[in-house]
C-alpha cells in the first residue's frame, strides 16, 4: 500500500442486495459514487468473490457488469446448502450474503477519493 | 377501455405473503383520482407456500388458497372496486376457483357489487402429467428430487393467462402459479396489446421492479449511517406509470415513507437476477444489461432500454416433494465465558447424537458468532474465540426419519439439566420439510383457462 492510497472494506464504497433461486445466490455490488465504479470494476473480480464464498461449497462464480448503473452482479452457484427449502442454515435464503461480501472484501482507493466513503466511514476523523 | 388510453397505472399492495396488510391503502388512494386504467397487484406466492397450499387442498377441497387472502382482500376490496381499480393477485395459490368464491363472498359481505371475479387455472400439471412423466423429465437447476414422493407440480404461466381473465371482464383476477411479473405484464397486454419483444421486456422489468413491494421504494435497503431511509414504519409501496410507447416510471404515494431513487431501483433490478442479458420468462427472454435508470423528480425513477428476444418453447414447472423432517433447537448462554459454554453444549449434543447412531449432518451455529453469515462449526473448531456475553447455540437436522429428527430437539432440551452451567431460553421447531426442484415441459402441453364468478349488484 503506497502512502497515497488507503485500504477500506467494500462496504465503505458500495452497497448491494442478495437474492436466491434454489441453490444459487446472486449478489449485486453497486458503487455509491461514479468514481467508485472503476475501483470496484477493477478490483472486485470473480476470483476474489469466489474466495470469499469458498467455505460455503461454491462450485462457480459468474460476474456481470452494468457500467451505466455502476453495478456488478455475481452469480454464486451451490453455496446455499441446497437452497431455501433444504438448507439447515439459520438464514436459509442467504439474505445476509450481500453483507458477507461487502464486509469480507477490501479495496484500495486513492487517498484523494475520500468523498467515496459512504456515511459513517466518510466522517472518520482518523483519515490520513 | 382498450385502445383509448396512453397511460395506465399499476400499484403493488404486497410483495410476499406476510407483507404489511395496510400497505395497499395509500396505493389505492393515490391511484383513485387517475382517469385511465388502473390495477393493483398482490404478490403473495412462494414455491414452498404453494406446495403447502396443495397439501391443504388435498385435506380440504374448498381450501388451498393463500391463508393470507382475507387479510389483504377484506380491508381493500371496497375501496379498490369503488375507484375502478382492478385487482390481480396470486392469492389463489393451489385453488384459485375456491379463492374466487371466497373473494366474492368477502365483497358481498362488505356491500360491493356487481363485480366479476375470474380464476385462472391450468398451472397444476398433475391432471395431464403422471408422477412417472414428471420423474422422467429432465430436472434443471441442480436439484434432482425424482426419488421422493411428489406433492405438487405447477407450471409458471405467463402474462397471456392473466390477460385472458381480464378480457373476460374481470374486476378481480385470482391466479395460482404464474411468474410474478405476469401479474403486471398481464394488465399491460390487456390494455396496450403489446407484441414487440422490446415492449414485452419493458413490461417484464416493470413487473420485476413491482413484484417485491417496497423493496424498490426504500425497504430492505437501510444500512444506518450508510444508506438511510426515512420513515420505514410507513414505507410507501410502488406505483408504476406505464405508457403505450413502453416508457415506465416507478413512483410511490405522496406522504409515505421510504425513498425511490436510482440506488434503490438498481438493487431491486438485480434482485434474483442471474445473467442480466438472458432473463428468461414465459413471455419473453429479456436483456436487462443495458437498462437505464433516471431520477425524473423526487421519488420518481424512469426505466428504459430493456430489450427482448423471442420466448422459450418450454415452461418451467416447480415440483414439490416430501423431504422428511426438519428439526431445529436453540439454547442461550450469557455472562462470563458464554461462548465456551455454548460450544461445549453443542459438542455434548453432537456426541449424544453420534452415539445414538445419527449419521446425518447436523448444523452447529452459535448465534452471535457469525451464524447469520453461515459461519458454523468449522470456524469454532478452528479455535476462533469470540468475546461477548450473549451467545445462543442453534442446532438443526433434516432426516426422513421423524424419530431421528425429534432426537435433536430432545437432546438440546435435556441440556437444561445435563449441559453446561447457565443454559436458558430453550426453543425448538419441528416440521415436515418440503423440497422443490424444477423441470421443463413443452408450452403446448399446458393449457390455462378461466372460470368466472359473477357477484350480483350490491348496495355500494
Amino acid at each position: 500500500m503506497s502512502p497515497q492510497t488507503r485500504i477500506v472494506t467494500l462496504h465503505a464504497i458500495a452497497h448491494g442486495r442478495a437474492g436466491d433461486k434454489g441453490n444459487v445466490c446472486n449478489v449485486s455490488v453497486i458503487a455509491y459514487q461514479p468514481d467508485g465504479w472503476p475501483i470496484i470494476d477493477k478490483q472486485v473480480t470473480a476470483e476474489r468473490v469466489r474466495g470469499v464464498f469458498e467455505p460455503y461449497g461454491v462450485s462457480r462464480v459468474e460476474r456481470y457488469a452494468l457500467p451505466q448503473l455502476r453495478a456488478l452482479n455475481f452469480v454464486i452457484r451451490d453455496g446455499l446448502g441446497g437452497g431455501v427449502n433444504s438448507s439447515l442454515a439459520l438464514d436459509r435464503h442467504g439474505k445476509a450474503m450481500s453483507f458477507l461480501l461487502l464486509g469480507a472484501l477490501e479495496v484500495e482507493i486513492a487517498s484523494d477519493l475520500v468523498h467515496l466513503l459512504a456515511g459513517r466511514e466518510a466522517g472518520d476523523a482518523s483519515f490520513p | 377501455m382498450n385502445g383509448i388510453h396512453d397511460k395506465m397505472l399499476i400499484g403493488c399492495g404486497a410483495g410476499f405473503g406476510g407483507d404489511r396488510y395496510d400497505a395497499a391503502g395509500p396505493v389505492i388512494a393515490a391511484m383513485s383520482g387517475f382517469e385511465g386504467p388502473k390495477y393493483l397487484i398482490f404478490e403473495c406466492l412462494a414455491e414452498r407456500t404453494l406446495a403447502a397450499a396443495q397439501l391443504e387442498r388435498l385435506r380440504e377441497p374448498t381450501k388451498g388458497y393463500s391463508p393470507f387472502l382475507d387479510k389483504y382482500v377484506e380491508p381493500n376490496i371496497a375501496a379498490a372496486l369503488k375507484a375502478g381499480i382492478k385487482v390481480v393477485t396470486n392469492l389463489g395459490a393451489a385453488n384459485p376457483v375456491a379463492a374466487a368464491a371466497r373473494v366474492a363472498s368477502i365483497g358481498s359481505a362488505v356491500g360491493c357489487g356487481p363485480f366479476l371475479v375470474v380464476a385462472v387455472v391450468g398451472d397444476d400439471i398433475r391432471a395431464t402429467f403422471s408422477d412417472a412423466d414428471i420423474r422422467a423429465a429432465s430436472w434443471i437447476d441442480g436439484a434432482d428430487h425424482r426419488d421422493k414422493p411428489i406433492l405438487a407440480a405447477n407450471a409458471y404461466l405467463g402474462a397471456d393467462a392473466v390477460a385472458r381473465a381480464l378480457q373476460a371482464g374481470a374486476d378481480i383476477v385470482l391466479v395460482g402459479r404464474t411468474t410474478d411479473s405476469a401479474l403486471v405484464l398481464g394488465p399491460i397486454l390487456h390494455e396496450f396489446g403489446w407484441r414487440d419483444p422490446d415492449l414485452l421486456a419493458s413490461g417484464i422489468v416493470c413487473g420485476h421492479l413491482l413484484e417485491c413491494g417496497a423493496q424498490v421504494s426504500g425497504s430492505y435497503f437501510a444500512d444506518p449511517g450508510f444508506k438511510d431511509v426515512p420513515d420505514l414504519a410507513h414505507v410507501g409501496f410502488p406505483i408504476a406509470e406505464v405508457r403505450r410507447s413502453g416508457d415506465v416510471t416507478i413512483t410511490k404515494p405522496a406522504d409515505t415513507g421510504g425513498r425511490l431513487d436510482v440506488s434503490t431501483v438498481t438493487e431491486q433490478l438485480l434482485y434474483e437476477i442471474h445473467d442480466p442479458s438472458a432473463y428468461v420468462t414465459p413471455d419473453v427472454i429479456c436483456d436487462l444489461s443495458g437498462v437505464n435508470l433516471r431520477q425524473e423528480a423526487a421519488d420518481r425513477v424512469s426505466v428504459s432500454n430493456a430489450r427482448g428476444r423471442g420466448r422459450p418453447s418450454a415452461l418451467k414447472v416447480t415440483v414439490a416433494v416430501d423431504d422428511g423432517w426438519l428439526s431445529e433447537a436453540e439454547m442461550s448462554y450469557g455472562g462470563p465465558n458464554a461462548f465456551r459454554r455454548a460450544t461445549l453444549a453443542g459438542e455434548i449434543v453432537l456426541q449424544r447424537l453420534q452415539e445414538a447412531g445419527v449419521r446425518r449432518p447436523v448444523a452447529f451455529d452459535i448465534i452471535g458468532a457469525g451464524a447469520a453469515l453461515g459461519r458454523g462449526h468449522a470456524a469454532y473448531r478452528d479455535g476462533q474465540d469470540f468475546s461477548g456475553d450473549d451467545f445462543r447455540l442453534r442446532l438443526a437436522l433434516a432426516s426422513p426419519d421423524q424419530g431421528e429428527a425429534e432426537r435433536l430437539v430432545d437432546e438440546v432440551r435435556a441440556l437444561y439439566t445435563c449441559g453446561p452451567a447457565g443454559g436458558g431460553g430453550f426453543r425448538s421447531h419441528f416440521a415436515p420439510q418440503l423440497a422443490t426442484g424444477s423441470i421443463l415441459v413443452p408450452r403446448d402441453q399446458v393449457e390455462p383457462h378461466v372460470e368466472l364468478h359473477r357477484v350480483p349488484g350490491g348496495t355500494s
